[in-house]
């Protein structure tokens, strides 16, 4: 094998959809990522931070906006042979057999039916999926269907294998397990590949199988660190230096965005331009609340809490992040610490508790705000929610805007700050003195 | 072996005499023998399976088009609308004139006549089928397809049509349904002068109408229950059960036994490995690596061009006004505007028997769907038998229902009603029965537990839950009540006629005047009611129903 030849390059890419009325939404910005022979690597971020978009770019299903995409050193134009794709959702057909949705790839090649049949044979075999060649997908557990994903993606002997966060739809016994299964036929050199990418929300995830992880900020996604993970193969997810990797991720992926100077001429941001996450107003109690018993006692420790609440990073951290903007608890190097606040809402009863998520949203949520003023200063107390997605669609995308909104009516409803009429549309004063 | 050289005997004898002339003996003309009627049988089944052919034809090209291409998207799926309210029945007139004049004094041009009417009444649900499906193939798999590296020829067969067949075949089983009536109501036709009836069942019933023969009528019955037995049992019920498998669930559901044709088809040797073949001829086909396009395909957002959007949209505007235009053109020597007025006033009362129509059956089917669904060994015997209600022509009814008004010298204007819904009631029985054998098993319990019952169980817990099947039988069989107005308001029985007052009627009598701007009138005018019907009052309870009754 050469030295590390460079299998595919990303310089300089830009994803940006376009917008009538105003800036255009910038999905990722300015990401370079180089791939060699020979290492699995990981693109690590949040929800919404563009991981999966570049992996659409690098697969050739989606075209940048601007800069360029170099698979074996000539400009990539759609999908490449030698790239195969493993899907979260499984993408199989549901129509077909375990056996001809593996052989799919290889028949859109033209490839013969004897060597067809033989090849798909060898990678049911090497999966696991001997036995299951006539099943039908849907008699298959999660797992089982996975590995039929992975037989399809690995039949076509690709160069780069890529995986869109292939276990996050698995359970957790069931994700490890093929986790390790990927793992051990990688070291001994039996899959068909040479360079593996995959994008994944879970930190654990990406120290455990990957050589390099590029962690991804958000809004715009960019590739906040590259980092090298050093651990041989097999891993120990207890072993204290694996840990303290982990935690240091935390710590990069709660880290407070640097205050990007901004040219005199960009427009000031917009208040509303804060796309707020679904999360509960009853997560958020109990959040709090455990954070307050013990054995935190007003702080815990991120990796840990995650652990213990068996949550992932895209669980923990939107809420999280939700009580900060709502001045109720603090985010720090992996920690997350209850304020004042936080702790008058714990000890507080029902009433009191919506007094103060009332003050807070009244205070840091400027959309909550700005529905409540226009409500009172209309007659008859009503107001479209049209206007105000209108307007939220300005600063992001519609998607956003609409899980912004949601988030909205029910923070607000649960602070009787104004109430929601589901099928006019329409935010009103009614029932609230 | 024997069946099958059987029917290609058949068929050949029966292709040889389309090419006769129409004048020749025997050609058009039809026996009252009951011995007749298996001959008579064949014939009209060949009649609707060659336009069942021609609407899969129909549905792929203008499916595919319209679901494909969004400007044709913008221009075909309006048209198709449309066409899917319009009573085609008005039309058989100018169709038989032109098929006539196609192939001038052969039976083809009659043949072609009927099976356009027939092709008619089952190509526009079908192409709708389609297009939906097109449209909502998962795009997790179209994704999987091209980075897969499929063909566009490849995805469409592998990806697309397999998504698209369960839904299609139902369709084509509703078409079929949808078929029976027309076939019977197009075999024996009229224009002007002079009348032509092509060997059928529907000429038969036509024939012993003319002669007061009810023992003929009844004996057209049993033909007819006997043809649409073996058709579903034959190839409805396995392909039915063999499209189940196309169904996009990830989750395996409780699986109904094998039909018994199917079973046949799976365990009987030879026709398993004809099966075989044709499978992998159909697999070798649609794996064939034909590409349509060339270029790279990658979903990047094409902002599409304002300029031919523009173009595209003042051509369809110019040609809209220059069909305005000829039909003013034409309705203006001959039509005043008293003829329109009279026509909606007509409509107003078809519209009143359709409406009151709809509330008696309703009143009449809901709470037996219910009971019936809510039994899953009722509702499994049940379904099939409304199903093949459904498919039963109702026109055959109509002679000893107009022996009865007759005998009884009874009102047509209010006896005759009944005759429209009696073919379309069925799905709105299927539907609901469809509907509470779907509803919740916890709901149920929970209102159990709460002693929900009565009136505020039907209020609160039944009526809610079946609303969106409800709505869907009933857009069918209000659609179907409209059309089966231009036959069920006029009845005769040998020199009997009787005409209740209506828009059915209206068309009925100028089709038979050969009055062609009226028919053309009476149409317009009746779809325009249906259209109206949809838009103003099932639509939005259906947008309704979907938005509000339904969880998740």
């Amino acid at each position: 094998m050469d030295v590390d030849p460079c299998l595919l390059e990303v310089r300089g890419c830009r994803q940006a959809y376009h917008k009538e009325a105003s800036a255009d939404l910038v999905v990722l910005e300015d990401v370079d990522l180089t791939l060699r022979e020979g290492e699995i690597v990981a693109l690590l971020g949040r929800s919404g931070s563009g991981k999966s978009t570049l992996l659409r770019i690098v697969s050739g299903l989606l075209k940048p906006t601007s800069g360029d995409v170099f698979w074996r050193g000539k400009a990539l134009t759609g999908p490449a042979d030698g790239v195969a794709m493993v899907f979260q959702s499984f993408a199989l057909f549901p129509w077909l057999t375990v056996q001809e949705n593996v052989e799919l790839g290889l028949e859109a090649r033209g490839v013969s039916r004897v060597e067809r049949e033989k090849r798909a044979e060898q990678a049911i075999d090497l999966i696991g999926l001997g036995g299951f060649e006539s099943a039908y997908p849907k008699e298959l557990s999660g797992g089982m269907r996975q590995r039929v994903g992975l037989a399809r993606a690995l039949v076509v002997y690709p160069d780069l294998l890529l995986m869109d966060e292939p276990f996050s739809a698995l359970d957790v016994l069931t994700a490890e397990t093929l986790r390790t299964d990927l793992i051990d036929l990688w070291s001994d050199g039996k899959l068909p590949v040479k360079s593996v990418l995959m994008v994944t929300h879970n930190i654990e995830e990406a120290v455990l199988m990957c050589d390099r992880i590029l962690v991804f900020s958000s809004n715009p996604g960019r590739v906040a660190s590259e980092l090298t993970v050093p651990f041989p193969h097999p891993r120990n997810r207890l072993d204290p230096a694996f840990r303290q990797m982990v935690d240091d991720i935390y710590a990069l992926m709660t880290r407070r965005p640097v205050a990007v100077p901004k040219a005199a001429t960009e427009t000031p941001v917009s208040p509303l331009a804060i796309p707020l996450q679904r999360v509960g107003t009853n997560l958020m109690s109990g959040l709090m609340e455990t954070m307050a018993g013990e054995p935190y006692l007003g702080r815990a420790d991120l990796p840990a809490l995650a652990g213990s609440l068996q949550y992932e990073v895209d669980d923990l951290l939107p809420l999280g992040e939700t009580l900060q903007l709502l001045r109720f608890a603090l985010l720090e190097e992996g920690d997350i610490m209850l304020t004042d606040n936080g702790r008058a809402f714990v000890d507080a009863d029902t009433d009191e508790r919506k007094r103060l998520f009332a003050d807070a949203l009244r205070a840091y949520v400027p959309l909550v705000a700005m529905i409540r003023q226009v409500l009172d200063e209309r007659w008859n107390h009503r107001a479209s929610a049209v206007r105000f997605r209108d307007e939220l669609e300005d600063h992001m995308s519609p998607d956003y805007a609409d899980a912004t909104l949601r988030t909205v009516i029910g923070w607000g409803r649960y602070a009787e700050i104004f109430n929601y009429d589901e099928e006019a549309e329409q935010f009103s004063l009614d029932d609230i003195e | 072996m024997i069946c099958v050289f059987g029917a290609l005997v058949a068929v050949a004898h029966i292709a040889r005499g389309t090419l006769v002339p129409i004048d020749a003996p025997g050609a058009t003309e039809v026996g009252l023998d009951p011995w007749n009627l298996p001959e008579y049988a064949v014939r009209t089944t060949l009649r609707m399976f060659a336009a069942l052919v021609a609407s899969l034809l129909f549905t792929f090209t203008y499916g595919t088009a319209a679901a494909k291409s969004r400007r044709a998207g913008l221009v075909l799926v309006p048209i198709l609308d449309i066409l899917q309210s319009v009573p085609i029945l008005g039309f058989l007139t100018f169709t038989v004139v032109f098929f006539m004049n196609l192939f001038p004094g052969q039976v083809l041009g009659l043949e072609l006549a009927s099976i356009f009417a027939i092709f008619t009444s089952q190509a526009w649900n079908m192409a709708f089928s389609l297009y939906q499906s097109l449209k909502t193939v998962p795009s997790d798999l179209n994704e999987a397809t091209i980075a897969f590296h499929l063909t566009g020829w490849q995805r469409f067969w592998r990806l697309e049509v397999p998504f698209a067949v369960p839904g299609l075949v139902w369709n084509t089983m509703m078409s079929m349904s949808g078929g029976w009536f027309f076939v019977v109501a197009s075999e024996a036709v009229s224009v002007g002068d002079n009348t032509w009836k092509l060997p059928g069942i529907g000429s038969y019933v036509a024939l012993a109408l003319e002669q007061r023969d009810i023992a003929a009528v009844l004996w057209a019955i049993a033909a007819m229950l006997a043809v649409i037995l073996a058709y579903d049992q034959l190839l409805f019920r396995p392909l039915v059960a063999w499209s189940a498998r196309f169904k996009f669930e990830t989750t395996a559901g409780a699986t109904a036994d094998d039909p018994w044709m199917l079973r046949l088809l799976r365990r009987t040797r030879m026709l398993q490995l004809a099966g075989d073949r044709i499978g992998d001829l159909v697999g070798a086909l649609g794996g064939m690596r034909l590409s349509f396009s060339t270029g790279r395909r990658q979903t990047n957002e094409v902002a599409p061009s304002r300029a031919v959007d523009i173009a595209c949209a003042v051509l369809m505007g110019a040609v809209l006004i220059w069909i305005g235009f000829m039909a003013v053109g034409f309705a203006s020597d001959t039509l005043a505007w008293a003829d329109l007025l009279e026509a909606f006033e007509l409509g107003a009362i078809t519209m009143l028997r359709v409406a009151v129509l709809m509330v008696l059956a309703s009143v009449i089917w809901v709470p037996i769907g219910v009971w019936l669904g809510l039994r899953p060994v009722w509702a499994r015997r049940a379904q099939p038998v409304a199903q093949f209600l459904a498919a039963f022509p109702a026109n055959l009814l109509f002679p000893p229902v107009v022996l009865f008004i007759v005998h009884f010298h009874l009102s047509a204007d209010i006896w005759l009603t009944p005759l429209m819904v009696l073919g379309t009631q069925w799905y709105i029985l299927f539907n609901v029965i469809a509907g509470a054998a779907a509803f919740p098993g916890d709901l149920r319990e929970a209102a159990a537990n709460f002693r929900v019952g009565g009136w505020l169980w039907w209020r609160k817990v039944m009526l809610p839950g079946i609303l969106t099947y409800y709505v869907t039988g009933a857009i069918t069989a209000s659609g179907g009540s409209w059309n089966a107005a231009i036959v069920a308001e006029v009845a005769s029985w040998g020199d009997t006629k009787l005409v209740a007052h209506g828009l059915g009627a209206y068309i009925a009598g100028a089709t038979d005047k050969g009055d062609m701007p009226r028919v053309v009138l009476g149409v317009v005018v009746m779809s325009a009611f249906v259209v109206l019907f949809n838009r103003l009052l099932w639509r939005p309870l259906y947008a309704f129903a979907q938005r509000r009754l339904t969880l998740g």
